[in-house]
C-alpha cells in the first residue's frame, strides 16, 4: 500500500471517529459521563461492538496531558527478549516520562497472562500472538488487548541436546520431545514451521510442550527434552552449562520475525491515554537505545542483576552482541542475532493468525486484517516514534520474506492462499 | 535416661557428618560449576545471605529473611482461617452422624485433590494471584482438620456430654468447657498435620504465582541454575517446617489429658 494512501485513511479514519463520538455521545464530556455511567469495559465493548474505535485514538493527540497514574506495575518474563522493558526501570528511561514503573517478574506466560487480565499489572511484556489470541479469547477468558509496540525481533533459536550434535536437518527429528514457551509463542508457530517444511508433522511425528523459559535449561539436561526453540539467554545458558548446542537462530527462519511486544488491555489504553502514552514513550526510547550495538554491554550488566534476569553477565553479553560460542567448537559472530525494533507491522500480525488457524488454535473463520488492526496498533506506534524523533515506516502492512520453506515470501493480501499452500496443516 | 539420650546425640552426630563427608567427597570429584554443589559451597551461600538477610532491592530480590516472611504471612492467615472453618465445620459433623455420613463422601472427593489444582480455578474467580495462594494454602490445610475434629468430637466420651445435659448448660458453654476441651488433642494432632501439608503447599504455589516468598526464591534461583542457594532454601524450609511442628507438639502436650 502507498504512503498516501495509508494517510489518507489514518485521516479519515480519525475524522470518522471524532464525528461518531460527537454524534453518538456528545462530544468528550459526553464520552466520559458515559463511561462513568455504564463503567469503561461495558463502554468501551458497547462502543467496539459498533464502531472499531481503536486505542490508537489515544495516542494521536500531540501533547499527552497530565498522568493518570503514576506508579505503575509491568509484568516481565525473565529473557532478553524483554529487554526494553526491564531496562527502562534501572536505566531510567520510565523515570524520565515521569513515570515510577515497578517491573514484576513472572514465572510463566501463563501467569502473565492472568495477572494482566486481572490487573495486577498496568501493562505488560507479551509474546506477541498472546494479545491477538486474549482478543479472540482463544485459550483464554476474551478480553481486548492492544499491542503498540515490539520489544524485539529475531533473537530465538534451536538449542538441542548435546546428544543430537549429529543431527543436520529437521528431517531427522521425527520422535523429539520438544519445548516451546506457550502455545500462543511465535516459538511455537516457528518451530511448527521449520518442521513442517522438512515434512515432519509437529503434532503426530514429535511432541510439542510449553515449558517456561527459566525452566527449559534445567528440563534439557534432565533430558526431558531433546530441544527447544526458545528465547535467551536459554539458548546460550544451555550452551554455557555445556548440556546442549545451537541447532539454527530463528534469523535463519525468518529474517526480522517479530517475538516478543509491549501490551495492555484496550480498557488500561482507553481509560488512561496519557500515562499509556507514557508508558510507550518510554519503551520506544528504551528500545531505540538497546538498538544501538555500542550500547549492548552495558545493557547487559544491567539487566544481569537477581531482581531483573538473574543471569550470568557473560551469557547476556554472547547473546546481545552476537559474538558466541554456538555449543559445536565454533564461535561466532552474527550481530543480527537480536535486533530491537519496536514497530509492529499488521502484517506480521496476519502472519501468525494464519498459522493459528493453520494448526488449528483458531477455528472460527476470522476477518485478519480487522483484528490485526485492532491489536497491532502500528499508526499509534508510528506517531509515536516520530514524535521522539525515530525513523518509522510509512506502511502498516508489508510483505514479509523468509529464509526457509517452499513458499519464501508472505503476501498478507492472500493469506487464504497462503494458508492452503502448505501441505501439513490441520485445516 | 540421660545416657540413652546422649548416646542418641552422638550418634545422630555421626550420621550427619558422614552424610555431609560422603556429599563433600562426591561433589567434590566434579569441577566447579558442573554437578551438585558440595555442602562447603552450600556453606559459603548461607553465610552470605544469612549476612543480611532482610535487604530489599525491588520486588524481584529480596533477602531470605523476608521471602521466609512473606511465606509465613501466607501460611498464617490461610491456616488459620482453614483452622477456623475446620474446627467449626469438624464439631457440627462430630456431633451428628447423620450429617457426618451425608457430608462424608463429597469431603473424601474433594480430600485426594492436590491443593495447587485449584489455582487456575481460583486465579480465573478471585482475579488476583496473592489471594489465591493463600486459598490454596486453606484448601492443604482444611480436610486434615476437619477430619480429626470430627472424630475428636464422635469420640467423646458420652459421660460427658450426659453430665453437661443434666446441668442444663447452654449450647454454647457447652461447646466450650466440654467438647472443645475433651476433643482437643484430636484437634491438635489434626493442626498439626495441616501446618505440615500446608508448608509443603505453599511452596508449589509461590512457585506458580511469583512474587515473594521463598518457594518463588526457589524458582528464582532455578531459572538461574544455583544450585546452592537452592539447597540452601532447601534447608531453610526444612528448619521452619520443625519449628511449625515443635510449637504445635508443645501445644498438643499442654492440651493432654487423661480420663
Amino acid at each position: 500500500m502507498s504512503q498516501d494512501g495509508d494517510d489518507a485513511r489514518t485521516l479519515l479514519s480519525a475524522a470518522a471517529e471524532q464525528a461518531v463520538e460527537l454524534a453518538v455521545l456528545g462530544g468528550r464530556h459526553g464520552r466520559r459521563q458515559f463511561i462513568q455511567s455504564v463503567g469503561a469495559a461495558t463502554a468501551g465493548a458497547a462502543l467496539a461492538s459498533v464502531f472499531p474505535m481503536a486505542a490508537a485514538r489515544a495516542l494521536a493527540q500531540d501533547r499527552p496531558g497530565p498522568l493518570e497514574k503514576r506508579d505503575l506495575k509491568i509484568g516481565f518474563i525473565p529473557i532478553t527478549c524483554a529487554t526494553p522493558i526491564i531496562m527502562a526501570e534501572p536505566m531510567g528511561f520510565y523515570k524520565k516520562q515521569g513515570l515510577s514503573a515497578q517491573v514484576l517478574k513472572a514465572s510463566s506466560w501463563a501467569m502473565i497472562r492472568d495477572i494482566s487480565i486481572n490487573g495486577e499489572t498496568d501493562a505488560t511484556h507479551m509474546l506477541s500472538p498472546m494479545p491477538l489470541a486474549i482478543s479472540l479469547g482463544v485459550g483464554s477468558q476474551s478480553v481486548p488487548y492492544v499491542m503498540p509496540a515490539l520489544e524485539n525481533v529475531n533473537g530465538q533459536a534451536i538449542t538441542l541436546h548435546v546428544k543430537h550434535k549429529g543431527v543436520k536437518s529437521a528431517a531427522e527429528m521425527k520422535g523429539f520431545k520438544f519445548g516451546v514457551p506457550f502455545d500462543y509463542s511465535m516459538h511455537n508457530f516457528l518451530l511448527r514451521y521449520v518442521l513442517a517444511e522438512a515434512g515432519v508433522d509437529p503434532d503426530r511425528d514429535v511432541q510439542i510442550r510449553a515449558v517456561p523459559p527459566p525452566e527449559m535449561v534445567a528440563n534439557l539436561r534432565a533430558g526431558n527434552l531433546d530441544g527447544y526453540l526458545a528465547p535467551d539467554p536459554f539458548n546460550q545458558r544451555a550452551v554455557f552449562e555445556e548440556v546442549g548446542f545451537i541447532y539454527m537462530l530463528s534469523k535463519d527462519i525468518w529474517p526480522g520475525h517479530p517475538c516478543c511486544a509491549f501490551a495492555a488491555k484496550r480498557e488500561f489504553a482507553e481509560k488512561m491515554p496519557n500515562t499509556f502514552k507514557a508508558i510507550l514513550f518510554a519503551i520506544l526510547d528504551a528500545t531505540q537505545y538497546a538498538r544501538d550495538r555500542s550500547h549492548r554491554k552495558e545493557i547487559a550488566a544491567a539487566i544481569a542483576p537477581r531482581n531483573f534476569l538473574n543471569q550470568p553477565v557473560e551469557v547476556l553479553e554472547q547473546v546481545l552482541t552476537g559474538v558466541f560460542p554456538d555449543g559445536l567448537g565454533t564461535t561466532r559472530n552474527v550481530p543480527d542475532r537480536i535486533d530491537f525494533d519496536p514497530f509492529p507491522y499488521q502484517s506480521m500480525a496476519i502472519w501468525i493468525l494464519t498459522q493459528m488457524k493453520r494448526w488449528g488454535y483458531l477455528k472460527a473463520d476470522v476477518n485478519y486484517r480487522k483484528i490485526a488492526e485492532e491489536v497491532f496498533l502500528a499508526a499509534g506506534c508510528r506517531e509515536a516514534m516520530r514524535a521522539l524523533g525515530q525513523k518509522a515506516p510509512d506502511s502498516s502492512v508489508v510483505k514479509h520474506s523468509f529464509a526457509l520453506g517452499k513458499t519464501r515470501v508472505f503476501d498478507p493480501d492472500r493469506a487464504e492462499d497462503y494458508l492452503k499452500s502448505f501441505a501439513i496443516s490441520r485445516t | 535416661m540421660r545416657r540413652d539420650r546422649l548416646r542418641v546425640i552422638a550418634v545422630s552426630a555421626l550420621l550427619g557428618l558422614a552424610a555431609l563427608v560422603v556429599w563433600q567427597a562426591f561433589a567434590g570429584g566434579q569441577p566447579a560449576g558442573r554437578g551438585v554443589p558440595g555442602p562447603l559451597a552450600v556453606a559459603a551461600t548461607a553465610g552470605h545471605m544469612l549476612a543480611n538477610p532482610f535487604y530489599n532491592n525491588g520486588p524481584n530480590d529480596k533477602g531470605i529473611g523476608l521471602q521466609l516472611a512473606a511465606s509465613l504471612a501466607r501460611l498464617g492467615v490461610g491456616w488459620t482461617v482453614a483452622s477456623v472453618v475446620a474446627i467449626m465445620g469438624g464439631v457440627a459433623l462430630g456431633l451428628s452422624p447423620t450429617l457426618y455420613r451425608a457430608v462424608n463422601p463429597y469431603v473424601q472427593v474433594l480430600k485426594p485433590v492436590s491443593p495447587l489444582a485449584w489455582m487456575p480455578l481460583f486465579l480465573y474467580t478471585i482475579k488476583d494471584s496473592s489471594q489465591s495462594a493463600i486459598l490454596v494454602i486453606f484448601m492443604s490445610s482444611l480436610w486434615p482438620t476437619l477430619a480429626n475434629t470430627a472424630f475428636g468430637v464422635a469420640t467423646i466420651r458420652r459421660d460427658y456430654l450426659n453430665v453437661a445435659a443434666i446441668l442444663q448448660l447452654s449450647w454454647w458453654r457447652r461447646l466450650v468447657t466440654v467438647i472443645l476441651p475433651a476433643a482437643a488433642p484430636a484437634i491438635v494432632a489434626g493442626l498439626r498435620i495441616s501446618i505440615g501439608s500446608a508448608w509443603v503447599a505453599i511452596v508449589a504455589a509461590e512457585m506458580l504465582i511469583g512474587g515473594t516468598g521463598i518457594g518463588y526464591f526457589v524458582w528464582n534461583e532455578w531459572n538461574n541454575l544455583a544450585l546452592t542457594s537452592v539447597i540452601f532454601a532447601i534447608l531453610a524450609i526444612g528448619l521452619i517446617g520443625v519449628l511449625l511442628d515443635a510449637g504445635l507438639s508443645r501445644l498438643s502436650r499442654r492440651l493432654a489429658y487423661t480420663e
